[in-house]
């Protein structure tokens, strides 16, 4: 598909970043998944936060989002 | 010293650790952005759909309610925590700018891997290829099992099981698609893009079509649910993602690109040799 592009032109192309650099910056994906989770399943099918007011919040993104709700 | 050199030396530790700092910024960045977008889908064209279905689920509740107390029975009202007016507004906009900067860094932290391990060069295509993947592994696939439904769709009593069933069909579907983009690659080393693209997706298709068949059926909308309702409420959903994964694949392509362009001085294919004081 792209092929067109490696040899006929000058294209450098991007050398890959070694896992071992990525690895540190994951600890942000965690907390990506985190909030994910409070948007699509707090105080639904499990709970961290007592009460309902964090589901009642997110509520109409959780259900137009794709999530189960209720 | 040339600016080219860049590329055909090895990035230094340092240069690549702030490259993925960079990127997961820009990632974020643009995951906002499609949040707004997002967001402004939402209000425009799902929330109606919200309030259709909250009508008919108060119009259900009303009538058991009437009906249980000519049997004797007082149902009590729940307490409205946050209200449909909050709900609606900054409720649906934290969910949604949350979600979308959310995946805008996972989506950047993927490319940082997929950048340079791709037949492609070209980050828009890269971004784009990804883009295309993530919304298909995340959203569609497990949507075709486990469908977004509304409120009053739906047994709170099930909540538990339908939450991991989902969860399930999700994780299933991304670990078949990241299997199914290494046998491409692989493939890739005998095959043409078409062949091997080809083999790969059937692989992908055949892990998620048989988890799919493994798992058991749900189906909790009431018997007198508009169906008209359902369906734009599930098309506004499939919008929303649409919107949210053309924006972080087109976006940060585009973004990335241009950075490079203005950081390494090349256009349109062609290298421009930069001197570096
Ligand atoms: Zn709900």
């Amino acid at each position: 598909m792209s092929d067109t592009a490696i040899g006929s032109h000058a294209i450098p192309s991007p050398a890959p970043i070694p896992v071992r650099e990525i690895a540190p910056w994951l600890v942000f994906g965690l907390l990506m998944l985190l909030a994910l989770y409070f948007v699509g399943a707090e105080e639904g099918a499990t709970s961290i936060i007592p009460g309902m007011y964090v589901h009642e919040w997110v509520h109409d993104s959780r259900h137009l989002l794709g999530f189960p709700c209720h | 010293m040339t600016v080219a050199i860049f590329w055909v030396s090895p990035a230094t530790d340092m240069e690549n650790r702030m490259m993925v700092r960079t990127l997961l910024i820009r990632g974020m960045l643009v995951g906002f952005l499609a949040g707004i977008l997002v967001f402004s889908f939402a209000k425009v064209f799902g929330e109606p759909q919200v309030d259709h279905a909250i009508a008919f689920e108060s119009a259900m509740d009303e009538a058991k309610a009437k009906a249980d107390l000519e049997r004797g029975i007082h149902d009590v009202e729940e307490p409205e925590l946050v209200s449909r007016k909050l709900q609606a507004s900054y409720g649906l906009l934290t969910g949604v700018m949350v979600y979308s900067t959310a995946f805008g860094g996972l989506f950047a932290l993927v490319f940082s891997y997929a950048n340079g391990r791709m037949k492609s060069t070209d980050p828009r295509v890269v971004s784009v290829l990804l883009a295309i993947t993530g919304i298909i592994a995340v959203y569609v696939v497990p949507s075709i099992k486990y469908p977004a439904n509304p409120p009053s769709v739906g047994n709170p009593d099930t909540i538990g099981m339908r939450t991991e069933l989902y969860f399930i069909m999700m994780l299933v579907s991304l670990l078949g698609m990241i299997a199914a983009t290494m046998l491409q690659g692989r493939l890739r080393r005998q095959y043409n893009a078409w062949t091997s693209t080809y083999l790969a997706g059937a692989c992908y298709i055949l892990i998620v079509f048989t988890t799919g068949e493994l798992l058991p059926a749900v189906n909790e909308v009431p018997s007198n649910f508009p169906a008209d309702l359902l369906w734009n409420f599930r098309i506004d959903s499939l919008g929303m993602q649409i919107i949210m994964w053309a924006t972080l694949g087109l976006g940060f392509g585009a973004f990335t690109e241009y950075a490079n362009r203005n950081r390494f001085g090349y256009r349109n294919g062609a290298n421009i040799q930069l001197n570096a004081h």
